[in-house]
């Protein structure tokens, strides 16, 4: 039952996933409470165009997909601020000007396209080593954040000029925060997919939203719930053969609906 | 034989007494010059000059979109003036401690899907950021300050489950557990009772008594400016009347901050000001 684990590309994924899972639902939780998820959704689907035009280019993926990303994100702030148009509709907009611009650098590619696909679903299964270095580097960022920035980014979450009157910086933390978000989604994208890089920046931390009153134990339910999902999510993909992404999608939402009904279940 | 000659002292003296009355007998709290603030081609303030005295408790009064907010945040330091100056304890309101100023704002801004519960929210007016630990000897002096306003056995509940007026408390402990020398309040009895604000009103007097401090309160409610405040700042985008409530609440300044003069302005003269 446990022999996955001996498995080489399975350690990989394994260490792919619990890294992933940690930190998208540590994120997800300012993603939330910010009443950002159609950002991530935005962002993960700007990443394509970036995937794509490095294809088209042919160089490696990252390195363009994370400034294109960047450049979305600001996009997305722009167009909101220059006219009167909400953020959803921004988001809208830039999200199907990524994607029709992917699929105009894929066509102009004229080769095969299967590594877009792997972009499109995630690959988790066939994650490289030089993958796992730069999940690992961007993990150890993520930790480093949370000591300095978790209880500024939590205050300004709470209240943002509350946290202004007390001389917190919040335009800059925003600007760290959402870069931190959109090198995030790229890095994931590899890993879980495009199409579910969203559920593992929401999910997570919408259940730990309903199992806690306090900000701290939100975040700290989130990871876990983020980690433990992506776990039992990768070996229920090895049992039954079923796609690994899609997988610990279900295993994070059945997390979810147990949350939604925790208080019915356990108090009776 | 003095260890110096008599003149020195005497220099001495005049600079201790120059330096107390510079860093803690400041006559005037808040000083406004010339202020005005502009968004683009909106004007929020313009040419606003007022000088509150230490130990005052000012009302603004005024119309929607006055710019009472815009002239608190100008006060916090978290906006900058287009024109002119705004000295806070004699300083620029941006390098000021956060811990000298309490801040109660409006509780309609509280987003209440945030997972939270008054214990946090006090924490931040120790800490100045949000706590995911609560170290021992602070939760005391929390716990107090939440006791002080007589919400104690709300500490641990979601602040979603509170009513305007405990919020409002909550709010008024989160900015008393600083000691600040001034308090400045935005609009503390929008969405409460009147059980609540008179309640909020007793804790805010008996602090400003015991403490010295000085109050600057939004409001739109006249009664409580007129029976609390010592100064009235009527507001219309600049300075309409800034005097005693007496005065401020004649016909001539309301309806030249309001445009007219209204129902509520006989009510509250009809009633004795009873001394905060």
């Amino acid at each position: 039952m446990l022999d996955f684990i001996t498995q080489s590309f399975m350690q990989r994924a394994l260490l792919a996933g619990v890294l992933v899972g940690f930190i998208s639902s540590y994120l997800g939780v300012f993603i939330v409470q910010r009443r950002m998820s159609f950002m991530g959704d935005g962002l993960a689907h700007a990443a394509f165009g970036g995937v794509a035009l490095a294809l088209f280019l042919n160089t490696q993926p990252l390195w363009i997909a994370i400034p294109f990303t960047i450049i979305a994100s600001l996009g997305i702030t722009l167009v909101r601020e220059k006219t009167n148009l909400g953020t959803d509709t921004s988001i809208g907009i830039i999200f199907a000007v990524s994607v029709a611009l992917g699929i105009i650098f894929l066509s102009l590619k004229r080769s095969y396209t299967a590594d877009a696909f792997a972009y499109l679903f995630g690959s988790i299964l066939a994650v490289q080593t030089a993958d796992l270095l730069i999940t690992a580097g961007l993990a150890v960022i993520t930790i480093a954040t949370f000591f300095r920035f978790w209880s500024r980014w939590a205050y300004a979450t709470f209240d943002n000029e509350l946290a202004k009157t007390d001389r917190i910086r919040v335009t800059n933390d925003d600007y760290i925060l959402n870069t931190l978000i959109a090198i995030t989604i790229v890095v994931s994208v590899k890993i879980v997919g495009i199409i579910l890089v969203a559920a593992f920046l929401v999910i997570p931390a919408a259940g730990a939203r309903l199992l806690t009153n306090t900000f701290f134990k939100m975040t700290v339910i989130s990871i876990i719930l983020g980690i433990v999902s992506s776990i039992i999510g990768l070996w229920m993909s090895y049992i039954f053969d079923l796609p690994s992404g899609a997988t610990i999608i279900l295993v994070q939402a059945f997390f979810f609906f147990i949350s939604m009904f925790y208080k019915k279940i356990f108090s009776g | 034989m003095p260890l110096f000659p008599y003149f020195s002292y005497f220099y001495f003296f005049q600079l201790i007494k120059f330096l107390s009355w510079a860093f803690i007998m400041e006559p005037i709290i808040v000083e406004i010059e010339n202020l005005s603030l502009k968004y683009l081609k909106y004007t929020a303030l313009s040419g606003l000059n007022l000088s509150i005295p230490r130990g005052s408790f000012v009302s603004i009064v005024g119309p929607n979109g006055a710019g009472k907010t815009t002239l608190i945040k100008l006060i916090l330091g978290i906006e900058n003036p287009t024109e002119g100056s705004v000295k806070v304890l004699g300083k620029n309101p941006q390098f000021l401690s956060p811990f000298e100023i309490g801040y109660v704002p409006q509780i309609k801004t509280l987003d209440r899907s945030f997972p939270a519960i008054p214990l946090e929210l006090v924490f931040t007016g120790m800490t100045a950021r949000w706590a995911g630990a609560f170290q021992k000897k602070k939760m005391e002096d929390v716990m107090n300050a939440l006791n002080q306003v007589g919400v104690l056995s709300l500490a641990k509940n979601h602040l979603n489950s509170l009513s305007g007026g405990e919020l409002q408390r909550v709010y008024l402990a989160r900015a008393l557990i600083r000691k600040p020398k001034l308090l400045v309040l935005d609009e503390p009895a929008m969405g409460i009772d009147w059980v609540a604000e008179k309640d909020i009103h007793k804790i805010i007097d008996e602090y400003k008594a015991v403490s010295g401090a000085s109050v600057i309160m939004v409001t739109h409610d006249w009664e409580s400016a007129y029976h609390h405040a010592d100064f009235v700042l009527m507001l219309n985008r600049s300075k309409i009347c800034f005097d005693k409530p007496e005065t401020a609440f004649k016909e001539e300044c309301i309806s030249k901050t309001f445009g007219h003069v209204g129902h509520q302005h006989k009510f509250i003269m009809s009633g004795e000001r009873h001394d905060a």
